[in-house]
């Protein structure tokens, strides 16, 4: 690589001096290189850290590996295993359940709070800072919270019970795990909520007042206003919100280890398990890559779609 | 039709006012009741932290605990190593603070500023590994410190933070290219190395969005769950939201001690987020996330 970018270098040099000309381009060469400094460790942490473990997972997902035994190739049999594994599949559904659920109407809440927020309302700073901070606190200390409010003679099912409602056992029962978690989880918008704050601050007033020359109302300029100029922030939100859902864990692992009855086992919880509990690193490698295929084609799938939908105001997508 | 127009105005005022009013008061009514809801958990976490155990299901339920039961925080305290769980907490917080946002901004430094063969296909390996489920790195990251003797130290928790962190590498990259690039070269022109540049130019001007990535980081770590659960072990080892973990076993049912370790995790949080909040929302509108 380095020799070709000399020469293609040098070559557009012409008449000066060969033997000077060449001396300068190496100089100047040398001197691009300056940037290798700065982004040194990335590059170190990259290889080390990403780019070789991917390589070394793929190598652990064709071997049978028990921590403590020497390890021995069994080519794809864990992959075998885990298309029959009953496990596999019913944390697969679980997850793609919360995703389905969860990013989209997080969505939708997240846009619609930024939008109240985007108003003039006495004391904004305060009530901005007040829709914020359950997502700053969230992990464990907020399921903490929410093992709580959700107890069986807990906040929620008092509430419900003014109105005569006798609440579920929410995080002891199948049904009511999943719904738990997932109402839950409206609680963590926070990031996305300022993602879309910053993006409606960007929207050209004068669209606004187009729309109103027009005689559009409200509904008419969020319609075709407000949504189309926001598609590429809702687009970034829905690609980090899948991914991020579809390893979700550590409320699972606090709130109901898994259960009841696997109810709320998430493919990342039962990874864990399986390679930190049953030590059968090489199956959970194996299960981490299908976890991978999932979540690629799932963002695949959305980029492409994308062109249908994402409005880009100074160029095309990609 | 000019007659028809005037007496519409001529009506209009009292209606219109009658309505912006209402309108107005409905704003109101949904953005402060909406965040009251949004904050309910965090009230009633603080009320039941403060609350006796036999007045925890008191009906109709108490709103404000008096006197305040102090002694719930002692008892929760005492119930495990929380000072070392603390230290734990604070060395690996406070190292991948420094680590991540100092790696971070000369990365994306060098991305944002610099020119060499093959800049921007490396920087496709950063977008990548912020795209790409990190679950896959889990197994084969921690067979690297297994093997490496360093399974229930810190030192796994520590050291990857050396090598920054692609989405606040990004973050910052992009806030970089919105700084215009005459001030580079009015500096190189002055014989500024990049360096220089970097430290008397550039850093100056980007406060909000490098406080931005460190508030990002604190959380981020604070908050850590999943790396703490594989890499550490003994319970003296831990930090603080792993700790915690075992409180739901211990404490079972008894909700108020639950709560008070609950408050113990969050409050930092809550005064980090009020102490960064004015160039922490800055700094996100600035760096324009869009992609």
């Amino acid at each position: 690589m380095a020799s070709s970018s000399l020469s293609a270098k040098t070559a557009g040099l012409g008449a000066a001096p060969e033997r000077l000309s060449r001396w300068r381009a190496i100089r100047k060469w040398i001197g691009n290189q300056e940037g290798w400094v700065f982004i040194f460790p990335w590059v170190v942490g990259f290889i080390l850290l990403d780019l070789g473990p991917y390589i070394f997972a793929l190598i652990i997902s064709f071997l049978n590996w028990d921590v403590g035994r020497p390890p021995s190739y069994i080519g794809l049999r864990n992959y075998q295993a885990a298309m029959t594994d009953p496990l596999v599949g019913k944390s697969l559904w679980n997850t793609a359940y919360y995703t389905l659920f969860h990013v989209p109407v997080s969505t939708v809440i997240a846009f619609t709070v930024a939008g109240l927020l985007n108003q003039k309302v006495k004391g904004m700073p305060i009530w901005r800072t007040m829709y914020y901070i359950p997502s700053v606190t969230s992990g464990v200390g907020m399921a903490l919270i929410w093992i709580w409010l959700f107890a069986s003679r807990g906040p929620i099912n008092g509430f419900l019970g003014w109105f005569g409602i006798d609440g579920p056992r929410w995080l002891t029962s199948t049904t009511w795990a999943m719904p738990a978690l997932i109402i839950m989880s409206f609680w963590g918008v926070g990031a996305s909520m300022v993602i879309f704050l910053a993006g409606l601050q960007g929207v050209p007033q004068h669209l606004y007042e187009a729309a109103e020359v027009d005689g559009g109302g409200w509904w008419a300029k969020v319609r075709h206003v407000t949504i189309p100029m926001m598609t590429p922030y809702i687009f970034l939100s829905l690609i980090l919100g899948v991914i991020g859902s579809f390893q979700v864990v550590t409320q699972a692992l606090l709130m109901t280890e898994g259960g009841p009855d696997n109810a709320t086992l998430f493919v990342l919880l039962y990874i864990w398990i399986m390679g930190w509990n049953a030590f059968k690193m090489g199956y959970a490698a194996a299960i981490s890559w299908i976890l991978f295929a999932i979540i690629f084609v799932a963002t695949m799938i959305q980029f492409l779609g994308a062109r249908r939908w994402v409005y880009y105001e100074y160029q095309e997508p990609g | 039709m000019a007659a028809t127009t005037a007496g519409a105005q001529r009506r209009r005022p009292v209606a219109l006012r009658a309505f912006r009013w209402t309108r107005r008061f409905v704003l109101y009514l949904i953005v402060v009741g909406g965040a009251f809801l949004y904050m309910y958990p965090v009230f009633f976490m603080l009320r039941t932290s403060l609350t006796k155990e036999s007045d925890l299901y008191v009906l109709p339920p108490i709103i404000v605990p008096w006197p305040p039961v102090w002694e719930n925080y002692a008892v929760m305290w005492a119930n495990g190593p929380t000072w070392s769980w603390m230290k734990n907490t604070a060395i690996v917080v406070g190292f991948s603070v420094v680590a991540e946002t100092v790696t971070s901004v000369s990365v994306a430094y060098g991305f944002a500023r610099t020119r060499f063969a093959g800049r921007d296909k490396l920087f496709v390996g950063v977008l990548a590994t912020m795209m790409l489920p990190g679950a896959v790195t889990l197994i084969p990251r921690w067979m690297i410190f297994f093997h490496l003797g360093m399974i229930d130290t810190l030192w796994p928790l520590l050291i990857p933070r050396v090598f920054g962190t692609a989405f606040y590498i990004f973050i910052m990259r992009q806030f970089f290219l919105t700084l215009p690039r005459e001030l580079d070269d009015a500096a190189r022109i002055d014989g500024a190395s990049h360096l220089q540049i970097l430290r008397k130019v550039v850093i100056p001007l980007s406060v909000p969005a490098i406080a931005t990535i460190a508030v990002f980081s604190f959380m981020n770590r604070w908050n850590d769950f999943l790396e703490p659960l594989i890499y550490l072990q003994r319970t003296e080892n831990l930090t603080l939201a792993l700790g915690l973990r075992f409180f739901v076993s211990r404490f079972g049912t008894e909700y108020h001690l639950l709560m008070a370790g609950a408050m113990l995790l969050i409050v930092p949080m809550i005064v980090a987020f009020f102490l960064a909040q004015k160039q922490f929302i800055r700094g996100i509108a600035l760096t324009g996330i869009k992609g």
